[in-house]
């Protein structure tokens, strides 16, 4: 085994004992950078010079005994998180040359714990897409499967993680950008509660839905990864100021006499019949280790895409309207006067699919159509919220597929965007009710592409979360396989 | 049709936007077929319901009234496309 193919607590064992250097971690993950990238294209901006020195001063913290469990353990983050004095373009042109001034305040705890950035990784631009196609940098690859798509929209992270990368990675979950690439490449992926891990210097999407969460190798790393990133912060006036459980401790406490629910209308017709077996081997998994599995329902499933592609497209109108050729990033030419200006660096600086969102939101929220879209979809919302509190009063964690396919091939989607925003039907509700949700690997389709399976909890239970995982994945008897490159 | 050419044409100036004809043409395909896709919201009845902004709300977030350091020009001004001494340049905007 290769250190880059480690896991953040195995290194961190490694560490301790001072049987491997922070500096030797690193150079075996630019060695695999180096080998495989030209394949993979996880990356945006590499930031190789600031790792090694990062890697030194880790090492100088090891010495004196000054170690957390991520000190010198690499990390990639998404390139939606602001990084100070390194550029931050969320895969678009219209921020291609943006450098931030400050920290977002995940990266300042995960520097403050000792983990070392090996760089930014790709994304669809803005974090609108469920592929990772949409980047102005060009396609990020899965590593299970050249020919098909990693997931989106943080497929850089999950693809990083997946291909040894990195040991571990950051990215920004709207309507499931985190669980389903995470399900796609094969690694565990987690949504925190909204309000749970701060967003001050995630560039804003959707605000009412954002959150950030950890790509990991497993369910121990998920946990460890929490510990450092969630937590009440006063430069974000959404984060919430509850006291943040230690989630290691959650590991190995089993789910015995546990109660699963299982929605109905999870399971329909759609989803890849290799996909339903998967699910199934999971459910028997479960009860396998004492937690019974109850059918229960959450009526109003049909209806949360729709609701989504009204409330993302609207905030995101609004949110986007801040780039505009004065304060930062890309201004197209001069034009003659201030309005044309605008218009000419917005619709010059913008991909298609953002400018697709940024129209659906503006119609939706314009004179005359706001309580038709905007209100309709936010009450819908409420009964969506309500569907779950229902849920969780009879059930401890819901299970369903993360996605209802294997990854795609690239560019099949591209085309139809309806179709594209239906690889995401099983994770949006979990952001629409601010709830947590974890995807965790649970098999291979018969050519050898990976599955997920999700978890989602109450608000703030991703304690519970990982106490599922965890018990699944020891239990699970999954064949160790990582990607042929 | 949910959207015509010309209300397509419309929010596009509102959203500060601008198209060619054959994107106008594919938008307004397009953001029909997502319109008559989330169309389907009409089925629910939601009289009486709040609607839900936040999924977690809280209200007054406030913090105390302590002075802290902020970003200072020379920062602010350096990602500027383009600037003038203390200012962001702009083209002109009164005749």
């Amino acid at each position: 085994m290769e250190l880059n193919q480690l896991t953040i607590h195995e290194l961190h064992e490694l560490i301790t004992k001072r049987e491997v250097s922070s500096t030797q971690i690193v150079q075996s993950v630019f060695k695999r950078i180096e080998t495989v990238e030209k394949d993979i294209h996880s990356y945006v901006t590499l930031m190789k010079e600031r790792a090694f020195a990062a890697a030194a001063d880790a090492d100088k913290r090891i010495r004196e005994g000054d170690i957390t469990p991520m000190t010198g353990i690499p990390v990639a983050l998404k390139d939606v998180l602001c990084t100070k004095g390194i550029r931050t373009t969320c895969g678009s042109r219209i921020l291609h040359n943006y450098i931030p001034p400050y920290d977002a305040t995940v990266v300042e705890k995960l520097k403050a714990a000792g983990a070392v950035f090996t760089g930014k990784v790709n994304m669809d631009e803005f974090a609108m897409g469920s592929s990772t196609e949409t980047s102005c940098f060009g396609i990020t690859r899965n590593p299970w499967d050249l020919k098909r798509i990693p997931g989106g929209s943080s497929g850089g992270s999950a693809a990083a993680v997946a291909a040894d990368e990195c040991i571990a990675s950051l990215g920004s979950d709207t309507g499931g950008s985190i669980r389903q690439p995470a399900a796609l490449c094969g690694v565990v992926g987690m949504k925190p509660t909204y309000g749970r891990v701060s967003r001050f210097g995630l560039v804003a999407f959707a605000s009412s839905l954002d959150q950030i969460g950890p790509f990991t190798k497993d369910v121990e790393d998920c946990a460890i990864m929490m510990n450092v990133i969630a937590g009440y912060d006063s430069r974000d006036s959404t984060s919430v100021p509850l006291d943040v459980p230690d989630y290691t401790a959650f590991l190995s406490r089993g789910i015995d006499g546990w109660t699963v629910g299982i929605p109905r209308e999870y399971f329909i017709e759609g989803i890849d019949p290799e996909v339903m077996e998967a699910m199934k081997s999971t459910i028997a998994v479960i009860e396998g280790l004492g937690a019974k599995c109850v059918e229960i329902s959450l009526p109003h499933t049909g209806y949360c895409l729709a609701v989504y592609y009204i409330i993302a497209p609207a905030e995101a109108s609004s949110n986007l309207a801040r780039y505009d050729g004065v304060k930062y990033g890309f201004r197209a030419g001069d034009g003659r006067d201030l309005l044309e200006m605008y218009k000419k660096t917005r619709s010059a600086g913008f991909g298609a699919e953002v400018k697709r969102r940024i129209m659906i939101g503006t119609y939706a929220l314009s004179s005359g159509y706001y309580d038709a879209y905007y209100k309709k979809a936010s009450q819908v919302r409420g009964l969506i919220k309500g569907d779950f509190e229902k849920a969780f009063t009879q059930c401890d964690v819901i299970l369903t597929p993360t996605s209802p396919t294997p990854a795609f091939t690239i560019g099949e989607k591209m085309d139809d965007p309806l179709q594209m925003y239906l690889s995401d039907i099983f994770t949006i509700s979990a952001n629409l009710a601010g709830i947590p949700g974890i995807s965790v690997p649970c098999g291979f389709t018969r050519r050898g592409l990976p599955i997920g399976a999700q978890f989602l909890a109450g608000h703030f239970e991703e304690g519970k979360l990982i106490q599922m995982a965890s018990a699944y994945e020891k239990n699970a008897n999954l064949e160790k396989r990582r990607p042929n490159l | 049709m949910k959207i015509t050419r010309a209300e397509v044409e419309y929010v596009a100036h509102l959203a500060r936007l601008e198209f060619s004809e054959d994107e106008k043409e594919k938008f307004t395909f397009q953001l029909n077929n997502i319109l008559a896709y989330v169309d389907m919201l009409n089925q629910v009845d939601t009289t009486d319901i709040e609607p839900v902004s936040h999924a977690i709300a809280l209200n007054n977030a406030f913090r105390e009234d302590v002075v802290e350091d902020s970003l200072n020009p020379e920062l602010s001004l350096a990602n500027a496309p383009e600037a003038r001494g203390p200012f962001f340049r702009v083209p002109k905007v009164i005749e």
